[in-house]
């Protein structure tokens, strides 16, 4: 059996799967739940300053696909709107019960020293783990210079990271927001800062759709919309791309990372660890389905690593990051055809136009015996894959890697007018 | 001690009658219907576009579905088949469209319910859109019609569109044909077939001549006089008979005319045995049988001189006869009726199998007899040349003679449906009348008037 056991900058979790700072972490009542269900840790959700925040009705949109509700969920909700008393109270209490789980607390107050001075000693009074710097929230909040107005500007990262450092005992996760142009920016200034992790990412800024009858934005609050912060599956490959820059940049290196973004299953979390995460975090799933994904989760996770003979979470950390390069450091001689199992093709033909109208004509459509006929034109094809992933067949068209003779990159290669020449 | 068999109208209640005849397979709901329309794979060259004889572009109309564009989807259903409605509800989909879904391959059995989606998008138009096409400047043609089957009101629909104005003249008071008077209630529940003519001739320039026959109102010679051409969709009016003893005995009649009585009455009135035998192995004899079966009769026997293969039932026609309490006997070729004291008591049939020479053989002395106070036969219809008697219409097969672009032997007169040679299906008829009238038009366009 595997062992999901994580230690996080010094925060310990029976698994790596925490639940983001969200509605899910918002109150005792859910924690409590989501821990009985078997979730590792939660960052509680974002607490700031009394007077709370207020909420507006009509808070979520969703992105559904052929049938498929909330592949993307977006968000006009701001940070928790409760007394502060009330959340230290009740972090404190499930603290106390369950102190073998994380408990971390997300935070966002003022861009002055003396806020964060104030709400630290509150905070740290709880028990609790660890805090989160909420500098991500891209609605709403970063109109009152908070969240992602603090997250897209380095200098201030740096700046309030190195205040709750020199204010508090606790860790310090900074939550980052992928709004942004280059990630390594506002890591770096975190490192500098004093950050123990990062975290990522935040929510994406987004309008998730337009009501075409009211003609407004959605959510639609009282006849108007405006933007909101963009989650769920549909994130995923941003929150990857993200985590693998932080991971394989040479300066962080060494920086934990705790990775979000539209994780949903095992496999999704097995991805993020491949690209460097430690733990994880979980928002919409939770939110679509309830606790209990936990269970497939750390199932699923235990399962694949035993048959990989991963035995700790550390050994499957960054084991992809070798191996997300630069372009240019890809080998140009490789070549891989698709390649169609006859005995599996149900003859949809959307392999033939999906190639035949926006790829290479390279899979010749006919009839043999009086049947519908697709074949690959092995020198027609460039490897693209795309219809492989048109197939509606699993392992119907496979992509057949061909023998490769030695490496030649781009920044060797003769088409390239600007190639280093070896030897000059 | 009866007068005749026992035959009597109103073994069940208006309740029973009235579920019972019913619509067999309810509409989807919205929901289902995207689903549904969801799992589509939006084929290229889509097979089941091929298997559809009136070649309704499927993938996309499903498409459209799945967008909610429904005023869309209706539009490119009733553009390659007006009778679109109808087709979804009669259609046997396992033979055709839904046949060749790949998704057969992919997961065993569950293609696309391509029938049902398409009665969705039609039912949605019917509804909510009313007729989606318009006329084309008048052209002054005239085009007669004889027949208001399927292929008579696909054609005339046509025609119309092009701007043609065409007289539709039929034997039968109400115009429809086989859909008014000769597919299952069931499977056209809630008097769909006048709704769907209705709905058809809204587009106007059509009119329809009821109770003019054929043969005795007009010939086609005095037709092709007073009009520009002449579409001929007669249908089928003979029926085979079995040519065996006791054929005349009360109780004896033709399945067609025993599904026109209860399609044309009110169903407590229509007189129906308490013991059938229906002999045949299709479409109609199904339909015989299971209506037989819902208008109260206790006990209802399928009798076919083949095996199940052989039968030009589908599967699923064959199992949905079982599943409504008929029985099927395979094998058994009728040899006489049986009568006890005059009246009709029972069926004789002689047990048969595949002979030395791979043909069905009889044993005249192997026979058994089935019990019955009505016995129907469906065992085919035919073509009646009699209303074309002394014109220059070739007939051929037993069928009228067609080119390729429908014509008929005599300039100027076309034919198409089920009294032309191809498959006796709605969805034929409506794709033959529907390419006559494109004949016809083109053949005008063409001589530049
Ligand atoms: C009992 C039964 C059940 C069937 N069930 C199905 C089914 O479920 N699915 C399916 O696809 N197909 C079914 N069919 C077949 C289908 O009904 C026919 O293929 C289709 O109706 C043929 O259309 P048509 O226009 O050629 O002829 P018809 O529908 O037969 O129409 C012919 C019209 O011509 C008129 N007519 C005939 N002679 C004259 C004359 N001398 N003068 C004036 N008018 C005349 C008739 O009154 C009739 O209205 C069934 C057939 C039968 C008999
Ligand atoms: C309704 C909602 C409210 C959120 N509120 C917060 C918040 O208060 N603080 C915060 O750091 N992130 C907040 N997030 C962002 C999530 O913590 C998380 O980063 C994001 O949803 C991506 O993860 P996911 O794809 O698993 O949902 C919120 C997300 C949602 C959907
Ligand atoms: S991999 Fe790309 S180029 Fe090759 S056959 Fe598939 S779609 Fe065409
Ligand atoms: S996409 Fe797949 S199933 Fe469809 S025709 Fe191509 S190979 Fe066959
Ligand atoms: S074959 Fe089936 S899946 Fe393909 S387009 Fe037709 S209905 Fe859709």
């Amino acid at each position: 059996m595997a062992d999901l056991r994580t230690n996080f900058v010094g925060i310990r979790s029976p698994n790596p799967f925490w639940l983001a700072s969200a509605p899910p972490t918002d109150k005792e009542y859910n924690v409590r739940r989501a821990f009985e269900a078997g979730w590792g840790g939660v960052v509680w959700k974002t607490l700031g300053e009394d007077p709370p925040v207020v909420n507006v009705s009509s808070r979520y949109g969703s992105l559904d696909y052929n049938g498929t509700r909330m592949i993307g969920l977006n968000n006009i909700e701001l940070i928790s709107d409760r007394p502060l008393a009330t959340n230290i109270a009740e972090i404190k209490s499930v603290k106390r019960d369950y102190p073998d789980r994380a408990v971390v607390v997300s935070l966002m107050v003022p861009c002055v020293e003396e806020s964060w001075k104030a709400i630290l000693p509150i905070v740290e009074e709880t028990g609790a783990d660890g805090i989160e710097l909420n500098f991500g929230c891209p609605h709403g909040m970063s109109e009152r210079n908070m969240g992602a107005a603090v997250g897209q500007v380095p200098e201030y990262v740096e700046m309030v990271t190195r205040w709750c450092k020199q204010n508090t005992r606790m860790p310090v996760i900074v939550k980052l927001t992928p709004n942004i142009t280059n990630i390594l920016m506002p890591a770096r200034a975190a490192l500098r800062g004093g950050a123990d992790a990062v975290s990522l990412i935040n929510t994406v800024q987004s309008v998730i759709g337009v009501d075409l009858d009211l003609m407004a934005p959605m959510p639609v609050v009282d006849g108007q919309g405006t933007h909101g912060g963009y989650c769920g599956p549909a994130v995923k490959p941003i929150a990857l791309r993200m985590i693998g820059d932080i991971a394989r940049d040479p300066e962080l290196a060494r920086l934990p990372i705790s990775g979000i973004g539209g994780i949903g299953s095992w496999r999704d979390a097995a991805e993020f660890l491949a690209m460097g995460a430690t733990t994880l975090q979980v928002c919409t799933a939770a939110m679509h389905y309830g606790f209990r994904i936990v269970e497939d989760m750390t199932d699923g996770l235990s399962a694949w690593m035993d048959q990989k003979g991963y035995a700790t979470i550390a050994d499957v950390t960054g084991r992809a990051v070798e191996r997300f390069v630069p372009w240019n450091r890809l080998n140009m001689k490789f070549k891989t055809i698709a390649k169609i199992d006859q005995d599996a093709c149900i003859k949809c033909g959307l392999c033939h136009i999906a190639c035949e109208d926006t790829s290479h004509q390279a899979i010749a459509r006919s009839k043999v015996d009086g049947e519908r006929h697709y074949e690959v034109i092995d020198e027609e094809c460039v490897g693209c894959n795309l219809c492989a992933h048109v197939c509606p067949v699993d392992e119907c068209i496979t992509m057949q890697p061909q023998p490769v003779d030695g490496v030649l990159t781009w920044p060797e290669h003769p088409s390239n007018p600007a190639r280093v020449t070896v030897g000059s | 001690m009866p007068q005749g068999p026992d035959i009597a109208p109103g073994r069940l209640t208006d309740v029973e009658l009235a579920l019972n005849f019913s619509d067999a397979h309810p509409p989807l709901t919205h929901a289902q219907a995207v689903v549904e329309a969801d799992r589509c794979f939006y084929c290229y060259d889509a097979p089941c576009i091929e298997a559809c004889p009136t070649g309704i572009d499927i993938p996309r109309f499903i498409r459209a579905i799945a967008t909610d564009n429904m005023a869309g989807s209706a539009r490119i259903i009733l553009e390659s088949n007006i009778l679109g409605g109808s087709c979804a509800r009669v259609c046997p989909t396992e033979i055709l469209c839904e046949q060749k879904c790949v998704h057969n391959t992919r997961e065993e059995g569950q293609p696309i319910r391509i029938g049902m989606l398409q009665r969705h998008a039609t039912d949605w138009q019917m509804d909510h859109g009313g007729q989606p096409f318009t006329r084309a400047a008048p052209t002054g043609q005239r085009i007669a019609i004889v027949g208001a089957g399927p292929a008579g009101l696909a054609c005339a629909h046509r025609l119309a569109m092009h701007g043609h104005d065409v007289v539709i003249h039929d034997r039968h008071a109400l115009a429809g044909g086989l859909n008014e008077y000769g597919v299952a209630a069931y499977k056209l529940a809630d008097d769909f077939a006048q709704r769907e003519v209705d709905f058809l001739l809204s587009i106007g320039g059509i009119t329809f001549e009821g109770g003019k026959v054929l043969g005795r109102n007009m010939t086609v010679a005095s037709l092709r006089r007073e009009y520009d051409a002449v579409f001929l969709a007669v249908g089928l009016a003979g029926v085979r008979s079995l040519g065996i003893e006791g054929e005349d005995l009360d109780g004896v009649m033709n399945a067609v005319d025993f599904i026109e009585g209860l399609r044309s009455a009110n169903r407590q009135t229509v007189p129906v045995g308490r013991r059938v035998v229906v002999i045949g192995g299709g479409n109609t004899a199904v339909d015989a049988a299971v209506q037989a079966r819902r208008l109260g009769a206790e006990d209802v026997t399928l009798v076919y001189r083949r095996g199940a293969e052989n039968m030009s039932a589908t599967p699923v026609e064959r199992e949905w006869a079982q599943t409504n309490g008929v029985t099927v006997r395979l094998w058994a070729a009728p040899v006489r009726l049986v009568a006890r004291d005059g009246v009709l008591d029972g069926i004789e049939f002689a047990r048969g199998r595949i002979g030395p020479d791979g043909r069905p053989a009889y044993d005249p002395d192997d026979t058994f007899v089935v019990a019955a106070d009505m016995v129907l036969k469906a065992v085919g219809q035919t073509f009646m040349p009699d209303p074309l008697n002394g014109e220059s219409i070739a007939i051929s097969g037993g069928r009228i003679m067609v080119d390729a672009t429908g014509q008929t032997t005599m300039q100027g007169v076309y034919a198409g449906g089920d009294c032309t040679p191809g498959e006796d299906l709605t969805v034929a008829a409506v794709r033959d009348g529907r390419d006559a009238a494109e004949a016809i038009h083109a053949a005008y366009m063409a001589a530049g008037r």
